[in-house]
């Protein structure tokens, strides 16, 4: 078990060094960094004086290091636009950020695995069919249009909802909407074919036999072994929930992490963008790695496998 | 490939996915013809026309052009966009992956590190930063979901490849002496290119709307060419008096991806039945 966490936690940093290596390396991508960031009409000694305040003229190497070396502390440097600490600005905004994404994961959650489960209990009837070709269908519908859609009907025709900003619970309705349908799709068809793979195994046939109530047999002995791979997955699908949250975050004005990602990229902040990005699979990673970890423990055959191979 | 269509012709959802497919590769082959007006031609005086007026079938846009036209228009980019980053991140990932199962060892480790690391990341993330650094154009959106593309394919290619080279044919091709590149490309690759093609049809999916997602941010195709994604975010503005500029765009989209989903859906259980949805 030690080794198996050891092992984890090394992947997860090396992980992170890599994406903060690439956000970094980004930034000379364009090639110079200050005539990028204050625009061509500005003088030559201006740029110069630039370059020299943010530190461009050195060495890449000896930036590079600098950068590596702030990032355990948190220092991602400084936005140029706002001249405030980028670590600031995004602690300031990923609140918001988590308030939509957790309302879209409770969605996802409490509206996936009962359609799922009630799809494979009932493979192959009518209503099967109808859900997963509405799960098919909702994974079609891109989410920009989507949120577009719900702003046109709920907030323009009927007037019954907020289409922007953040405050009450109605404000967070639309945009955890939007951002959690593909999801929500993608994991019902997901929790459909593991409760198919479960449902075919001897123990549920062992269940049967022994004449336990279906509801029993569906519900406590296959549910429980079928969320093992979807787990897995939903911590994955926290990594398209934060690039959803980009989209939703920009259609519905939402003050969070994503709008402040796109607003970086439009000022051509280059810090507060290696920032979001580094923060971002910082996220990510450690949600992946929880999901790893935590179901190790519950599930023992995941342990002894890894251990296994060597 | 005449089996393919066999079974095809059989099943309803498939073929209804496929003729819309073909109507839409016809639509953007013929756009010019088809559309009944210049997809760039301004009318200041007909902004915003409902659908019907003044001999716009779908009405106009807040400068005066006619959203059919550019929707017929739009179907190219988004076509070319999804076809061509599909080949070269398919072409791309499947190779490494192939590599990666085939030749084992230290290549192995670092081309799936590679993988990991790029899937890591939310892909359209990356894609909306690098497309801000380089500016918005096609060739750029091309390389820049070509980038975003290769991941999933390593991935299958690689477990594919691992599991084809324990079958007892690959041993004795190799026991026969034959070059790996013979191997690779008689042996290995027509065993594992039914998965890769699923793979490919829901990437297909993913890049007509990130290619979309990208136009609509303003990060993407210039807003000069008419991209389904760039209607829907120049009509976002004009919801409250304008409903047609922002949705209708956003159905002929949400058409394509849906019968490639539905084709991609049906080759993956045509295949094999087994494979999950990941």
């Amino acid at each position: 078990m030690l080794r198996y966490v050891a092992k984890r936690l090394l992947m997860a940093v090396f992980i992170l060094w890599a994406v903060a290596t690439i956000a970094f390396a980004l930034t000379f991508l364009s090639g110079d960094p200050a005539t990028l960031m204050i625009g061509d009409h500005w003088t030559a000694e201006q740029i110069a004086a630039f370059r020299e305040a943010m530190g461009y003229d050195r060495p890449l190497l000896v930036q590079y290091g600098d950068y590596l070396a702030g990032l355990p502390r948190g220092d991602f440097g400084v936005s140029v636009r706002q001249q405030v600490p980028v670590m600031d600005l995004i602690l300031e905004r990923f609140p918001a950020t988590l308030e939509l994404t957790a309302a879209a994961l409770f969605l996802i959650v409490f509206v996936s695995i009962p359609i799922g489960v009630l799809s494979a209990v009932k493979r192959n009837t009518l209503a099967d069919r109808v859900a997963m070709s509405g799960a098919l269908f909702a994974q079609s519908v891109p989410t920009f249009w989507l949120g577009i859609m719900l702003i046109l009907v709920f907030g323009v025709w009927l007037r019954w909802l907020p289409v922007s900003g953040q405050g009450t619970i109605l404000h967070l309705l639309l945009p955890a909407i939007t951002l959690a349908t593909f999801s929500t799709a993608r994991i019902a068809r997901l929790v459909r074919s593991s409760m198919l793979d479960v449902l075919g195994q001897d123990y549920i046939r062992t269940a049967r036999a022994k004449g336990l109530p279906n509801w029993r047999i569906h519900y406590v002995h296959a549910l429980r072994n079928a969320l093992i791979p979807v787990i897995t997955i939903l911590g994955i699908e926290v990594g398209s929930l934060l690039g959803g949250a980009l989209i939703t975050e920009t259609v519905f004005a939402w003050p969070g992490i994503g709008r402040l990602t796109l607003q970086a990229i439009q000022a051509r902040d280059l810090p507060l963008v290696q920032g979001v990005i580094t923060f971002g699979a910082l996220v990510f990673v450690l949600v992946n790695l929880l999901v790893d970890l935590s179901y190790s423990l519950i599930d023992p055959r995941i342990r002894s496998e890894e251990g296994g191979k060597r | 490939m005449k089996a393919l269509w066999l079974s095809i012709r059989r099943s309803p959802v498939a073929l209804t996915a496929f003729i819309v497919l073909l109507g839409l590769v016809g639509v953007a082959l013929l756009a010019p013809v088809l559309a009944p007006m210049d997809p760039g031609a301004i009318d200041i005086r007909a902004r915003l026309s409902p659908p019907g007026e003044g001999g716009h079938i779908l009405g106009t846009d807040n400068v005066g052009r006619d959203v059919l036209s550019r929707i017929i228009h739009g179907a190219r980019i988004s076509l070319f966009v999804g076809v061509a980053t599909v080949l070269i991140g398919g072409i791309f990932g499947s190779v490494l992956g192939i590599v990666a199962g085939y030749f084992r060892g230290w290549v192995e480790t670092v081309i799936m590190r590679l993988v990991d690391i790029q899937l890591a990341f939310p892909s359209i993330l990356l894609a909306v930063a690098i497309m801000a650094l380089v500016g918005p154009s096609m060739m750029n959106v091309v390389v820049v979901l070509s980038i975003a593309t290769w991941a999933p394919f390593c991935r299958v290619a690689r477990g594919q490849t691992l599991s084809v080279c324990n079958q007892e044919y690959i041993t004795a091709a190799v026991s026969l002496g034959l070059s790996d590149t013979r191997i690779l490309w008689r042996h290995v690759l027509p065993n594992i290119i039914n998965p890769l093609i699923v793979v490919a049809s829901f990437a297909l999916a993913t890049n007509i709307i990130n290619e979309a997602s990208l136009s609509f941010l303003g990060v993407g195709v210039p807003p000069s060419t008419p991209t389904w994604g760039g209607m829907l975010g120049e009509g976002r503005n004009y919801l409250r008096i304008a409903w047609w500029v922002a949705t209708l765009p956003g159905i002929a989209l949400m058409l394509s991806v849906y019968s490639v989903n539905m084709l991609g859906d049906w080759l993956r259980d045509h295949y094999d039945p087994r494979l999950t949805d990941s």
